[in-house]
């Protein structure tokens, strides 16, 4: 929602020159002082937090099996073992590629179908339409674990055709993220009103016209933001997938740290594995943030809006 | 966090002559209608018709030499034989899912209380205090968001094996290793916080952040000092926050069964999750998975319509 508005600001956050110029003759600084008790506590929340992580990252370049005494620095469980690296294991190179196709299909499908969604529901109002937002809202909240029992059985007893692997995956992965674009379209459908269309209607572009030339440029931040939160999603996404995938070709990467780790075939690999999937979040985050600041150049808005936002908060 | 198109205009757009230029145009509904009808279909069919799905297998029958589900699609047809089985399982003698049910509970309760008591100030810090370093913590606090959930567990796995990194830091203070790993309800519980408190934090932060720094500084300003301002002004303010913080940590947690076996794999740990995953694993058991996915769908659709009901609002109130 603070697309454009960021009703966040706060006096003395933004950094045009006059607003700092303001700030220096009436200051707005707390006569209570900073308070470094609850700074240091965020540090060390911060510092349990990701430290973990940069260990776990670490150990992807072990130079020996164990995941929790290093041993030396190597590349070996990337590419230079000749059976175990992610290059070499079948198994291993199998799960990247399906992540990557499972983020692919699911973003390709499920964001034309939430902005499609999203526009036809905005403007056609009812109690039809206001059902179904209400039920694509009820698929952002039902338990991941519920949903994904429900779709086991749907493609197991009635849609038989749909047999358990990548299809079955896409398909519910699609129903999982579809309200990502459905939701973040809307809420910059509702910033935008609609003075831009009506002004194109004015001037005689036609229906069809005025989505392509007017409405959908504009909602070009939004739907770039989704895209990201969805690709993203679904490489992080474990529980759809676990419970549909049906053998190692399309088992994707968190499946597959989770029964080799649990079944006692841990080791720096799936370290490995984790630390690529690591790697193409954080890409795909840094692309979502430069493309959306990037967009949304001309409108006031701020570093944090666009945190926020290609973060899926607001 | 939800906003639906229902929300109000901003402040700042000029009204649009809505009524005028209506009457100028034809109403071209058929257009939106297009639009929303492959979302629609998609969603019946591949939402709403798998969640009957599911309530036909749970009110279904057992082929018995194949030891597959037979969907009752009739509600006429409609059998207790399932419901009876998993009631009996709760409830009757001997029943072992009665005792993992309170055992979720408590996971679940304790992870949250935990997640709230480290999340709020954090959150609340970085809304508040953080001044011109926000876009730094924000960056911070919304990695692990962007990082895997099995890569962040296995970090864990790693740092708590028997001769990691968590027994080796006891060892400096001379405390014995632990056995963190192989059935610790601690170490479960240590899982869920770590795997969930990163979406609180968001949410809270949210939150907070839209809370107007004027009403801090009427507070201070009518002479409160810093705690009753806190006491009196934030914190009834942010009821709300918590409260959408703690659904969206609370209702994956009871669905959750993945954290435990990463952690624990012991059946002394095993929550709710795990019993309707190892169900839907065991032929002859898939319809009785079924009954305990729409029972806790059943008790979890009430907060869900909260959430969505409440996020909606207060959606509009921002907008």
């Amino acid at each position: 929602m603070t697309t454009t508005r960021a009703p966040a600001l706060r006096p003395g956050q933004a950094a045009s020159p006059a607003r700092g110029g303001l700030r220096r003759r009436l200051p707005r600084r707390s006569p209570w002082g900073h308070p470094w008790f609850l700074e240091g506590f965020t540090w060390l929340y911060l510092i349990w937090s990701l430290v973990p992580i940069a260990l776990a990252v670490l150990f992807s370049f072990n130079n020996g099996k164990s995941q929790s005494v290093w041993q030396g620095f190597s590349w070996r469980w990337y590419f230079s073992d000749p059976v175990n690296s992610v290059l070499h294991n079948p198994q291993l190179h199998a799960a990247v590629l399906q992540t990557v196709r499972l983020s692919v299909y699911t973003t390709a499908i499920a964001v034309p179908l939430g902005v499609a969604f999203a526009l036809g529901i905005n403007r056609w109002r009812g109690v039809l339409p206001g059902g179904f937002n209400f039920i694509m809202l009820l698929s952002f909240v039902v338990p991941e674990l519920i949903f994904g029992v429900a779709m086991f059985f749907v493609f197991t007893v009635l849609f038989t055709q749909v047999k358990l692997g990548t299809l079955a995956e896409t398909l519910a992965l699609v129903t999982w993220n579809v309200s990502w674009p459905a939701i973040i379209v809307q809420a910059r459908l509702a910033t935008l009103g609609r003075q831009y269309e009506e002004a194109a209607a004015d001037l005689g572009a036609g229906q069809l016209e005025t989505m392509r030339r007017v409405t959908l440029p504009l909602l070009g931040p939004a739907i770039f933001a989704s895209a990201v939160l969805v690709f993203s999603g679904v490489i992080d996404d474990f529980v759809l997938v676990d419970l549909l995938s049906s053998n190692a070709g399309n088992t994707p990467m968190s499946v597959l740290i989770y029964s080799n780790q649990r079944g006692g075939n841990g080791g720096p690999a799936l370290n490995a594995l984790g630390t690529i999937m690591l790697v193409m979040s954080l890409v795909i985050a840094v692309i979502g943030y430069i493309g959306y600041r990037w967009m949304t150049r001309g409108e006031r808005g701020s570093r944090v809006a666009a945190l926020t936002t290609i973060a899926g908060t607001d | 966090v939800v906003a639906t198109g229902q929300a109000s205009r901003p402040a700042g757009a000029p009204p649009a002559g809505g009524a005028a230029t209506r009457r100028t145009r034809p109403p071209g509904r058929v257009f939106w209608v297009a639009l929303a009808a492959p979302g629609m279909l998609w969603l019946i069919l591949l939402f709403l018709v798998p969640f009957y799905a599911m309530l036909a297998i749970a009110a279904g029958q057992l082929n018995v030499i194949l030891r597959s589900p037979v969907p009752a699609w009739n509600p006429l047809a409609w059998s207790r034989g399932n419901l009876m089985l998993v009631l009996h399982d709760i409830a009757g003698r001997g029943a072992f899912i009665g005792p993992i049910i309170v055992r979720t509970l408590g996971y679940v309760a304790i992870a949250s209380a935990v997640s709230l008591l480290i999340g709020y100030p954090a959150a609340y810090f970085v809304a508040r205090f953080a001044g011109r370093r926000k876009a730094l913590f924000l960056v911070l606090l919304i990695a692990p968001f962007w990082i895997s959930y099995m890569m962040r567990m296995l970090a864990w796995v790693d740092l708590l094996q028997n001769d990691g990194y968590a027994n080796k830091v006891l060892g400096w203070v001379h405390i014995a290793p632990v056995n963190w790993l192989g059935g610790n309800p601690a170490t479960v519980i240590l899982g869920l916080v770590y795997g969930y408190i990163p979406y609180l934090i968001l949410v809270l932060y949210a939150g907070l952040d839209r809370i107007d720094p004027a009403l801090i500084e009427a507070g201070r300003d009518l002479g409160l000092g810093r705690t009753r301002t806190f006491v009196h002004v934030t914190l009834p303010l942010s009821r709300q926050p918590i409260l959408t913080g703690m659904l969206i940590t609370v209702l994956p947690m009871l669905g959750d069964y993945y954290t435990n076996q990463m952690l624990s794999g012991a059946a002394g740990t095993s929550m709710l999750g795990n019993v309707i995953d190892g169900q839907l694993q065991t032929p002859g058991l898939q319809g009785q998975g079924a009954v305990l996915s729409v029972l806790l769908l059943l008790v979890l659709l009430v907060p869900m319509i909260y959430y969505v009901v409440a996020t909606n609002r207060s959606a509009r109130e921002a907008g």
